[in-house]
């Protein structure tokens, strides 16, 4: 997932569209390829999905704002994304996000104003043996510290 | 010289990426296979001497010299480390040993040979194996597997589907993960068969986006098993199937089968009542077989050995072997593939060696976010369907997750409401206001107010009978357990308050 926004090119939508119309189920497939290569989904992009799909654009924001990976603003330039799950919290979770969170100045879901820093909490990587978890830009890491972390996103 | 490094997520999360990049560097042959399930060796690196694999672990960059010299020292053979040997491997039989993404080890092992039984089969021959196996659903409802494929295969359509459930969310369990990203072909096996038995030619996987490293491989699985005829054309049977990877959004609700049918469709992943069964009205209105990942891995197993075989494992009606994925504040962490009923003490202290800070262990929570905790003095029950429903819990996708006694059990209970009210769909009212209550209500009894333990009693009353799905359903277990075997916990604020 890309993580920094490119200029909405109304083709590109139109292509992404294309390719996935005649699927069973397209919609998702559909925003995944568009906030693939738009960074997040612009507000640009709802009218033409809502009507190749032949559905209201309420409809379509519905969907959009159920699921917590769309964005509609691109996220900053790196992001980590840190487990809160219970197996991560019984090797220390909860103390070590706040360690990360206190020294970038950030709450959940905020991006630093630079825009360098995008923290958000995840509910499982699957790293549960290996716990606590990160995932930085789709890279996953287990026994992760906060000195690492911040070792690697704000070096 | 040949060297087996894992590419798991796991194996990746602690290094092995850079391992196997030192291996290749130094000019060794590298096979990236899947993990053996010890995490806490990962990454576990095997190299073959006197025909046996002999493992190195935890491996690092440093360590790449040495074991290419023989000077390191070893684990031995890897299929001989206790925590391996104590184990019956059925669903899990290749993990680990073959590189996930060659059909020709695949067949070497065993692959293929539960499918090319199937295909000689009609489906109801297929269903009766299915039934006389045992298999209940792995997803955590323990629904008889060959009851519904039987609905499925007796519905009357032009159109079926098979649907894994890959979207499993619970913390604590990673056995879904490690089965797609070490053996693919599994799971693809058996929902080929699955397809045969019902009278489906459509498969859909249904995998979360936090598992990017699964996703990558079962795409990659999915085209070579196509253009091999595993799909497609089923080894020139003329019958025919395929599978599409459908990637979720982020919401654990989609775990759900209901709620992941309407997200497989495009829609908001909200719970759908039942009736209609997703057996007779599933995806698109169609009839449709929903199932978990490691219920479809499993499929293959049981045709290439026989269903007796398997339910000559387990305990009762809960037949078989489980992987019960074993993780949290724990020394051995990892998937421990056993037959049901071992009791649960047993794993977290024998198999598991414990908690991995040195202190006791206070509780472990089974079966997910939904589960119930175990304080020490249950550890006597036995890892089985109805004896963890006796015991007021569940065993839902088999994860273990071990707390210390730094463990703050009122905290415990306040995420399991903070994460329902996260997660909730907000179709039904008990679940969507019910959880935000919760967590008003605990923060009540944490701050001395004792009226409110018996509020928060009533509240999981009503989320508990009153919700339509599992999530609101099932969150008392979490906070209700927490409660009684830890009452001390509610209490301490109210005393120091007064």
């Amino acid at each position: 997932m890309s993580p920094t926004a490119a200029p909405l090119d109304p083709a590109e939508v139109s292509a992404i569209i294309q390719q996935n119309v005649h699927r069973e189920g397209p919609l998702l497939p559909i925003l995944h390829d568009i906030q693939t290569a738009f960074g997040c989904v612009p507000d640009a992009a709802r009218a033409p999905i809502a009507d190749a799909l032949n559905i209201t654009e309420a409809e379509l924001h519905g969907v959009i704002s159920f699921y917590h990976d769309f964005r509609s603003k691109p996220a900053g330039a790196r992001v980590l994304k840190i487990c809160r799950a219970e197996a991560c919290q019984a090797m220390g979770a909860n103390a070590m996000s706040e360690k990360v969170l206190t020294a970038l100045g950030l709450g959940w879901h905020e991006t630093t104003p630079d825009g360098a820093i995008t923290v958000e909490p995840i509910y499982c990587l699957g790293l549960c043996a290996c716990a606590p978890a990160a995932m930085i830009d789709g890279r996953v890491k287990g026994r992760v510290t906060a000195e690492a972390l911040l070792a690697e996103v704000a070096p | 010289m040949k060297v087996w490094v894992p590419r798991d997520a796991a194996a990746k999360a602690l290094g092995a990426d850079e391992v196997a990049a030192a291996f290749e560097a130094a000019g060794a042959e590298v096979v990236r296979n899947g993990s053996r399930g010890m995490i806490w060796l990962e990454p576990l690196v095997e190299v073959e001497q006197d025909g046996a694999r002999v493992g190195y672990g935890a491996a690092t960059v440093a360590d790449v010299a040495g074991i290419l010299e023989g000077t390191a020292e070893s684990l031995g053979p890897v299929e001989q480390i206790p925590f391996f040997a104590k184990q019956n491997r059925l669903t899990f039989q290749r993990c680990g040993a073959i590189d996930p993404l060659s059909l020709a080890q695949y067949e070497a092992h065993g692959g293929l040979v539960g499918l090319r039984r199937a295909l000689a089969m009609k489906g109801e021959e297929i269903i009766d194996v299915m039934k006389s196996s045992g298999l209940r659903g792995r997803g955590g409802a323990g629904f008889p597997t060959g009851i519904k494929w039987d609905t499925v295969r007796l519905a009357v359509a032009d159109q079926k589907y098979i649907i894994c459930n890959a979207d499993e969310g619970d913390s604590g369990t990673f056995a879904d993960r490690m089965i797609m990203e070490g053996d693919p072909f599994c799971l693809i096996e058996g929902m080929v068969i699955a397809g045969l038995g019902v009278g489906a030619t459509k498969g859909y996987i249904y995998l979360r986006s936090e598992y990017p490293d699964a996703i990558e491989v079962m795409q990659s699985a999915i085209e070579i098993a196509r253009q091999n005829n595993v799909l497609g054309d089923v080894l020139h049977s003329s019958h025919e199937f395929d599978i599409e990877v459908r990637v979720g959004a982020g919401a654990y609700v989609c775990g759900e089968e209901t709620s992941l049918l309407n997200s497989l469709e495009g829609k908001r992943g909200v719970v759908r009542a039942k009736p209609p069964l997703p057996a007779l009205e599933g995806f698109l209105g169609r009839p449709t077989v929903v199932n978990n990942v490691i219920s479809l891995a499993t499929v293959p197993v049981i045709f290439e050995k026989g269903a007796e075989h398997y339910a000559s494992f387990g305990l009762g009606r809960s037949k078989g072997t489980m992987p019960i994925q074993i993780a949290g504040n724990v020394k051995h962490g990892g998937l421990f593939e056993t037959a049901f009923g071992m009791p649960l003490g047993d794993l977290v202290n024998d198999i598991a060696g414990g908690s991995a800070s040195g202190r006791p262990v206070k509780a472990v929570q089974v079966g997910g976010p939904l589960g119930a905790y175990f304080a020490p003095e249950k550890f006597d029950t036995p890892f089985a369907y109805e004896p963890f429903d006796g015991a007021g819990g569940l065993i839902g996708h088999a994860g273990v997750v071990v707390f210390d006694d730094t463990a703050d059990m009122l905290g415990m209970a306040r995420f399991a409401m903070e994460f329902c009210a996260i997660e909730s769909c907000g179709k039904c009212t008990p679940c969507r206001i019910g959880a935000v209550r919760g967590v008003e209500t605990l923060d009540r009894i944490r701050e001395g107010d004792a009226t409110a333990i018996p509020l928060l009693v009533d509240l999981c009353d009503t989320m508990k009978d009153g919700s339509l799905c599992a999530l609101g359903g099932f969150t008392p277990y979490p906070v209700m357990s927490a409660l009684e075997q830890f009452p001390e916990e509610f209490a301490v604020a109210r005393e120091a308050a007064e």
